[in-house]
């Protein structure tokens, strides 16, 4: 029996490792209280200013009154025209990497240039999209050149979720539907697509987040700091709910302290809600996975 | 006839039908230059947003910029009537000391958490830790910057008594806040990519936990974790937003915490609107454009060549 009895060093290896691990878990823990508490606080001192008014309200007064219905349907603008440019091009070339690419130098290439497109400054993207979209194709300071900045800027994203979804598609699947006589497009069309387009949608949903938030990038391509009107068409000016955020913090006078907050707090939560969504939805799926 | 050449009759011309290239055999080819052009168009991107930057910026950076002053004056004075100056020395010291002291906050704690989340948890607890750090990471940065400037700045003045709030260690807590989610998800990976074998080797010896992860997990994954840390700083060097707004925007070289500096990124963003195109103010921003791009160009590249060293490693 004594071969089983704890000995002196078995309780110092115990203690030692329970101390261990508690120290890595209160670093976990101190990395996600603070934002809890910051969480909190904005809830605390934005939510007084929230009502169905602030919503669908334009800014008045300077911006120091009234609610924030251009910005919040500017952002609505540029995430919209945003995703037809990229969710094309994206789902493209994920199907490329994924179904078409062999392991090459150009593919190599590829994927170093996807890692860059998301590793570049979001400054970076926002003086290519006003050399290139605003100056050189002459759109001008439009929700097109904006959307497109924020399209490529947001690249990478959509490429990556979908491809995973795509690899995640069994092989003998292709390969059955290949041995019925169907050519390549036909596999992808019928059997691989649909069979990822969930997953598909998790990126695109990521992406759409992505894009409501970023500021730097549509600063000098498309958004406005005030503009009383709605946007007509893709070649107009319109506010956005990030930039108009910063620009409510830092650049007007007077403001009542509650407005900025009540601003980031509905930023935040159109964010996270849609991040939410999207993790929820990536579990949902990792549950009902038949393969 | 004889049975054999009817035979052959038959299967040449189901073999002639089958060779018929019809409408499905041209969609095919058609979709398959498709995708090829939209997987090489991240390259074209990557391309294009180098020839852009640098045709905006290349006349001034070739022209009328001295490179000597350009790295080593701490004169930043571009709208000066008289004698405008392009030196950035103050600005990268306040980039430096800004991602420095996020790097310093948030590597300790987000190797921590991943290795608590990668080795110790399981189950549910893990799960919900991965999404928490996931939700972390989708907070805008205008929205971390609003946070530096409304809640830390008032925080920071209390604490420790000083003027201004919005200083090296504003930007720079808030930045090691906006890095650590993503720093922990690929340390993580890295953890998770050390083959399973490896530990029930170390524990088949008699190794401890602790000693399994220190000894066998930590050496395995070096690499990934390198590549995280190197990733985190590419973050918090191109951080725009939240450090125009959280570190007092002044150009300073930084001698305590406590002073404000202003970042190349930042500086960018709160001058660009002012400048006419063509000038020298505009040449240079955009000449800074250029020097952001290519150092992160170096750091990802880095990052990826130290990750492929782990692959060839297993």
């Amino acid at each position: 029996m004594s071969l089983f009895v704890r000995t002196e060093l078995d309780e110092h290896n115990r203690r030692v490792e329970w101390l261990v691990k508690t120290l890595f878990l209160l670093m976990t823990v101190l990395l996600i209280i603070p934002v809890a508490l910051i969480m909190g606080i904005l809830i605390q001192r934005g939510a007084p200013v929230l009502s169905w008014g602030f919503l669908t309200e334009v800014p008045t007064n300077g911006m120091t009154a009234g609610g924030i219905f251009t910005a919040l349907i500017g952002t609505v603008w540029i995430v919209a025209v945003a995703l037809l440019a990229s969710v094309p091009i994206g789902v493209a070339a994920a199907v490329y990497l994924s179904e078409y690419a062999p392991d090459n130098w150009l593919t190599r290439a590829i994927n170093l240039a996807i890692i860059n497109l998301a590793g570049v400054p979001s400054i970076v993207h926002a003086l290519f999209g006003l050399g290139a979209f605003v100056v050189f194709f002459g759109f001008g300071r439009s929700i097109l050149a904006a959307s497109l900045t924020l399209a490529v800027m947001t690249l990478p994203i959509v490429i990556v979720a979908t491809r995973e979804s795509l690899q995640a598609v069994p092989h003998a699947f292709r390969e059955a539907c290949w041995n019925m006589g169907a050519t390549r497009w036909q596999t992808i069309r019928r059997v691989v697509l649909p069979n990822s387009i969930s997953g598909i949608l998790t990126g695109v949903i990521l992406e759409v987040s992505r894009t409501a938030g970023e500021t730097a990038p549509i600063m000098f391509t498309g958004a406005a700091a005030f503009l009383p009107f709605l946007p007509q068409g893709v070649l107009d000016q319109t506010m956005a709910m990030s930039l108009h955020l910063y620009v409510v913090s830092t650049q007007v006078p007077d403001v009542p302290d509650a407005l900025p907050f009540g601003v980031a707090l509905v930023l935040i939560s159109m964010v996270l809600v849609m991040n939410a969504t999207s993790i929820a939805f990536r579990i949902y799926l990792r549950n009902k996975r038949k393969w | 006839m004889p049975a054999d050449v009817q035979g052959d009759r038959l299967s040449s011309s189901i073999a002639t039908e089958l060779n018929t290239r019809g409408w499905d055999w041209y969609v095919d080819r058609v979709v398959s230059i498709g995708v090829f052009a939209g997987g090489v168009s991240a390259i074209i991107f990557i391309i294009g947003i180098f020839v852009f930057v640098t045709r905006e910026g290349l006349d001034f950076a070739l022209g009328s910029l001295d490179l000597k002053e350009f790295f080593t004056s701490i004169n930043w004075r571009p709208t000066s009537e008289r004698n405008p100056t392009y030196g950035i020395l103050a600005l990268m010291t306040g980039t430096a000391s800004v991602t420095g002291l996020a790097m310093l906050v948030s590597v300790p704690f987000s190797l921590g958490a991943a290795i608590y989340i990668a080795e110790f948890a399981s189950g549910r607890t893990r799960e919900s830790l991965k999404v928490l750090v996931e939700l972390l990471a989708a907070i805008p940065s205008v929205v971390w910057g609003f946070i530096g400037m409304s809640i830390m700045n008032p925080l920071i003045i209390e604490m420790f008594d000083v003027p201004v709030g919005l200083s090296v260690l504003n930007a720079g807590v808030i930045l090691g806040l906006m890095a650590a989610p993503i720093m922990t998800t690929i340390a993580e990976d890295a953890l998770k990519a050390v083959p399973d074998s490896y530990r029930e080797a170390a524990e088949a010896m008699g190794a401890t936990r602790w000693q399994v992860i220190f000894r066998v997990v930590l050496p395995a994954a070096k690499n990934g974790l390198m590549a995280a840390i190197l990733l985190g700083v590419g973050r918090g060097f191109g951080e725009t937003m939240a450090v125009l707004m959280a570190s007092g925007h002044a150009i300073n070289i930084p001698t305590s915490p406590f002073d404000s500096v202003r970042a190349i990124t930042a500086t960018i963003a709160a001058e660009l609107g002012d400048t006419a195109r063509g000038s020298d103010h505009y040449g240079v921003l955009f000449t800074l454009g250029i020097f952001l791009f290519v150092i992160t160009f170096i750091i990802n590249l880095i990052a990826d060549v130290v990750v492929k060293g782990v692959g060839r490693q297993k």
